[in-house]
């Protein structure tokens, strides 16, 4: 009998931790599976994150290093100035690389370090219960805006992607979303070239992943596609923000 | 190879390019400026990498990822700077991984000022950042004294996957005395880095660089394994040097610049015909605790006082050392003031009053 679907080499057998809806295992899998399509696997090393990707290095069939919160940038710009003809990627929450690590993302696109980053949006903290994140809605509710984020006193919400394609340094930045079969294919052929242009030596590449988080938004898996869909695409416009170099 | 005339910062960069160091990451910070400049101009000529990184917070996270990649790496700041590195800090020590950090220290807390100063003692040797863990700390006394220790602390790192942390002052770093760049004394059997991030071939197992471990036993095993290698560490590592102890009624601790002070005082005091001898910790973690035990066991020793450019740091392990066997007594300045040797005299004249005569 042919196999004719089977997990990426890029990922190990370990069973996924995260809730049941959360679009990390999908987000995983396609960042595993551009890997093992570009033959890169052996040369490649990942940086995982604080969040609820923390336990990514355990997910990852690649060598890995786990990074203090925010900081998975400076991380990759370490291992990346030390192992040039490697190829590394940090995969990042809203809360790692919006918040606390601002600076650090800010900064490896300026210096058009050439890596990739992965960066999951779901406009929440996740591991930690819930919080706002800098991604959070308009009116959103969270653990710590439970009255609707208020931007008179919580500020509006961050977009990243734009934020950094006004950088010299990014090569090559776009903003997808996995909320159904169609934008999960856009999501793989957008990871995909992201690896490719940091193949190329072109420099700073990121793919921003429109998430959900039912647990947290206190929804059902399907709800919270809808929710995604119908709430976070209007405030995240998908696209390419920056290509070309 | 002949002596150069060098300035102390300057002359440390350079020893860590001897030593192999070919990635630095730092933020600009006074007094330890000349550092960042000489390795922006020097790494690029042997192949290396300088970074001028956004913070210390990302420095000393650069160094991270690049000793996790198996580099030789530095970072240097001083105080306040050192401060933001202590989460970064943690984290190596919590991953095992080898580094070396400069302090060139100056005055504090906050802001403090920018003359040299020894009040960072308690956050280099007691850890300094969160959870269980230690720094190898050389506190060099000189300019030749530094350049030997930055080029033995990459082996020291290296061999017990431990950061090690150079600790001066403001004076070190601002002053110039002739160097040797000359090969180490000591032949260390080096441990591959097996355990780096290279790439996943096949033929080793994944490697990981990580300090998180969830299950509670699983923590307790990491943290107790690295405090074996903390008792190696001891056992192997301590530095110190007695300097005119055998007749000694007061023994000074004095380590770094202090030392250099107090070791003129012992001459004037000589004078005087009052016998001053000085333990100087060369390695402030390990200390060398008994060193101190063993001389406050002799009958002529009558008390120790602790000289430090601080409130009072380093006197607390003198303290420890001595363990009540003789009375330990503390003299200090602080806020970027340099003792002088008459005060100091005069302070060891009083002890000496009071415990003797």
């Amino acid at each position: 009998m042919t196999k004719v679907f089977t997990r990426p080499k890029s990922l190990t057998d370990k069973p996924f931790h995260y809730c049941p809806g959360c679009t990390h295992g999908i987000v995983h899998r396609l960042v595993a599976e551009a890997i093992d399509e570009l033959g890169i696997r052996e040369k490649t090393i990942g940086v995982a994150p604080v969040g609820c990707a923390v336990f990514a290095y355990e997910y990852f069939n690649c060598d890995m290093q786990e990074a203090a919160h925010g900081r998975a940038p400076a991380v990759a710009t370490g291992i990346k100035r030390v192992l040039p003809d490697r190829v590394v990627f940090t995969y990042q929450g809203d809360g790692d690389l919006a918040a606390i690590g601002t600076a650090e993302i800010v900064h490896a696109a300026t210096r058009g370090e050439n890596i990739t980053v992965i960066f999951i949006n779901n406009a929440i903290y996740g591991m930690t219960g819930g919080q706002m994140a800098p991604t959070t809605l308009i009116g959103q509710v969270t653990a710590t805006t439970p009255y609707g984020r208020d931007p008179g006193k919580a500020g509006y919400p961050i977009r990243m992607s734009e934020m950094l394609a006004t950088l010299e340094g990014s090569a090559y930045i776009e903003r997808v979303s996995v909320h159904d079969i169609k934008h999960i294919n856009q999501a793989k052929r957008a990871i995909k070239k992201a690896f490719e242009t940091q193949l190329a030596g072109k420099g700073f590449s990121m793919v921003e992943v429109l998430s959900t988080c039912p647990t947290n938004w206190g929804m059902t898996p399907v709800e919270a596609l809808k929710w995604l869909e119908q709430n976070m695409i209007p405030c995240y416009p998908l696209g390419v923000k920056k290509e070309g170099k | 190879m002949s002596k150069v005339l060098m300035k102390g910062n300057e002359a440390i960069a350079e020893a860590a390019i001897q030593a192999g160091c070919r990635y630095f990451f730092g933020y600009p910070i006074t007094p330890q400026n000349e550092i960042p400049a000489y390795m922006a101009k020097r790494l690029p000529e042997v192949g290396g990498c300088f970074i001028q990184a956004e913070s210390e917070v990302s420095a000393i996270n650069m160094v991270y990822g690049a000793a996790g990649a198996g580099a030789r790496v530095m970072t240097s700041s001083s105080s306040p700077g050192i401060s933001l590195k202590q989460e970064g800090l943690s984290y190596i020590a919590g991953a095992e991984l080898p580094c070396v950090v400069v302090n060139m220290v100056r005055g504090g807390p906050g802001l403090g000022g920018i003359q040299p100063a020894q009040s960072d003692y308690f956050q280099a040797t007691k850890g300094g950042g969160h959870g269980d863990y230690h720094l190898v700390v050389l506190a060099p006394s000189t300019i030749q004294e530094a350049v030997d220790l930055v080029m033995e602390g990459f082996d020291i790192a290296d061999q017990y996957r431990n950061p090690v942390m150079i600790l001066g002052d403001g004076m070190l770093g601002q002053m110039m005395e002739p160097v040797e760049f000359r090969p180490l004394s000591s032949k260390r059997e080096l441990p591959l880095k097996t355990w780096a991030t290279t790439g996943y071939t096949g033929d080793r197992p994944r490697n990981i660089i990580n300090s998180l471990f969830i299950d509670p036993q699983a923590l307790e095993e990491h943290v107790k394994r690295i405090y074996q290698k903390y008792e190696e560490i001891k056992k192997n590592e301590v530095k110190v040097e007695c300097y005119n102890c055998e007749d000694a009624e007061i023994i000074v601790a004095a380590y770094g610049t202090t030392a250099r002070i107090v070791k003129s005082v012992i001459q004037k005091a000589k004078r005087e015909g009052i016998n001053v001898g000085l333990i100087r910790p060369i390695t402030l973690w390990p200390f060398p605790t008994s060193t101190f035990e063993e001389w406050a066991q002799r009958e002529h020793v009558k008390a120790f006082m602790s000289v430090e450019m601080s409130m009072g740091q380093m006197v607390e392990d003198v303290r420890l050392s001595v363990n009540g066997r003789k009375p330990v007594y503390f003299y200090g300045r602080t806020g970027g003031m340099v003792p002088e040797p008459n005060a100091i005299l005069s302070e060891i004249k009083k002890v000496i009053g009071g415990v003797s005569r």
